[in-house]
């Protein structure tokens, strides 16, 4: 259902065009990141599913866990998963969350007088979106170093069954971060064009979600691929 | 945990003739709450990068459930808080945990069939 656009006063040049509401009163495009989100739920789990039913059934190493001997060349290689590093961006991820919901909330409480300096720094809608960005290029950086020494260490997404299923798994992910990132820094360019305000909240809101389910996403394969030997 | 009135959707659809944005959907967490949930996950992380790291633990049958349970709780917590699943309309978690459930299923099915948790039916 979408709004007569001759209602809409000439002012609002920095509002959306056009409103669009299901018969419940909600706004179309809220319903359909949801019903993208959960298309993209059963995307994910079809990429663990592979993942976990590939898990322990490569022929050759490296492997995830265990110590492997090369029986060509007698060369040990030592369990390829490297938990202190994937921690450090799990927990940049998660705080990337956080940065973005404080994102949202600094544009829905825009036109809300801020008087302390706590108050001006949670309201600052630019250094949220900065601060979510940023963070999530700290993860894809982490994620190209672990891609990078794997293959150094001789695990390429052609090695064996582990390499192929993990590769084509956290890729998928990268590049949802990948997509991520850009909509953030679209978002930026908003803002710093004409200022996000509490009547673009829904943009963020949209944003946010999709950058939410990015998180959620990350915490199951942190511990179904990482943690759980 | 505490919440405020704010404004999610656009708020002028009456005055264009559509159908009045649903109200139910517009209270979110403070800003207090977001940095209490941001503490929890992190704690929970740490604990499941701790429980990693002790030998015994792993090599018991305790470790796979505990660290399933946790990154369920994890999970859960920003679904609810953070995408404001809690807040929201009932709609939207439909949307979510439908295909969710279908997708857990189907797991579960093939771990049945393929996976760790293969049974012999014939």
């Amino acid at each position: 259902m979408t709004a007569p656009a001759a209602r809409i006063p000439a002012v609002h040049t920095s509002a959306p065009a056009a409103h669009h509401y299901t018969t419940l009163g909600l706004d179309s495009r809220k319903v359909a990141i949801w019903a993208f989100i959960g298309s993209e739920c059963m995307l994910f789990v079809s990429l663990i599913s592979t993942y976990l039913i590939y898990k322990g059934r490569s022929v050759v190493g490296p492997f995830p866990h265990e110590t492997w001997t090369d029986p060509a060349t007698g060369r040990v290689l030592k369990p390829i998963l490297n938990i202190p590093v994937t921690s450090a961006s799990t927990f940049v991820l998660l705080m990337s969350s956080l940065f973005m919901v404080l994102a949202l909330a600094a544009v829905q409480n825009k036109e809300k007088p801020k008087r302390t300096r706590g108050e001006r720094i949670l309201g600052n809608s630019k250094l949220w979106l900065w601060m979510t960005a940023i963070a999530g290029t700290t993860f894809l950086g982490f994620q190209a170093f672990e891609f990078t020494s794997f293959v150094h260490e001789g695990l390429t997404i052609r090695t064996n069954l582990f390499g192929s299923s993990f590769f084509t798994l956290t890729g998928f992910h990268g590049a949802h971060v990948t997509a991520g990132v850009l909509w953030l820094v679209t978002l930026l360019a908003i803002d710093y064009r004409r200022g996000l305000g509490s009547r673009d909240s829904l943009l963020v809101d949209i944003a946010a979600l999709y950058w939410h389910f990015v998180d959620v996403i990350w915490i199951v394969i942190f511990t179904l691929v990482y943690l759980i030997k | 945990m505490d919440t405020h009135a704010s404004s999610t959707n656009l708020s002028d659809s009456a005055e264009a003739g559509a159908p009045a944005p649903h109200e139910e959907e517009h209270a979110h967490p403070t800003w207090s709450t977001y940095w209490k949930v941001a503490l929890i996950l992190t704690l929970i992380t740490v604990g499941e990068v701790w429980a990693y790291y002790i030998p015994s633990f792993v090599a018991g049958r305790g470790f796979v459930p505990t660290l399933l349970i946790l990154s369920a709780l994890k999970f859960t917590i920003v679904v609810m808080f953070y995408m404001h699943l809690k807040y929201d309309h009932r709609l939207f978690r439909v949307l979510f945990t439908g295909p969710l459930l279908i997708a857990s299923l189907t797991l579960l099915a093939l771990m049945f069939l393929f996976g760790h948790l293969y049974i012999k039916i014939m």
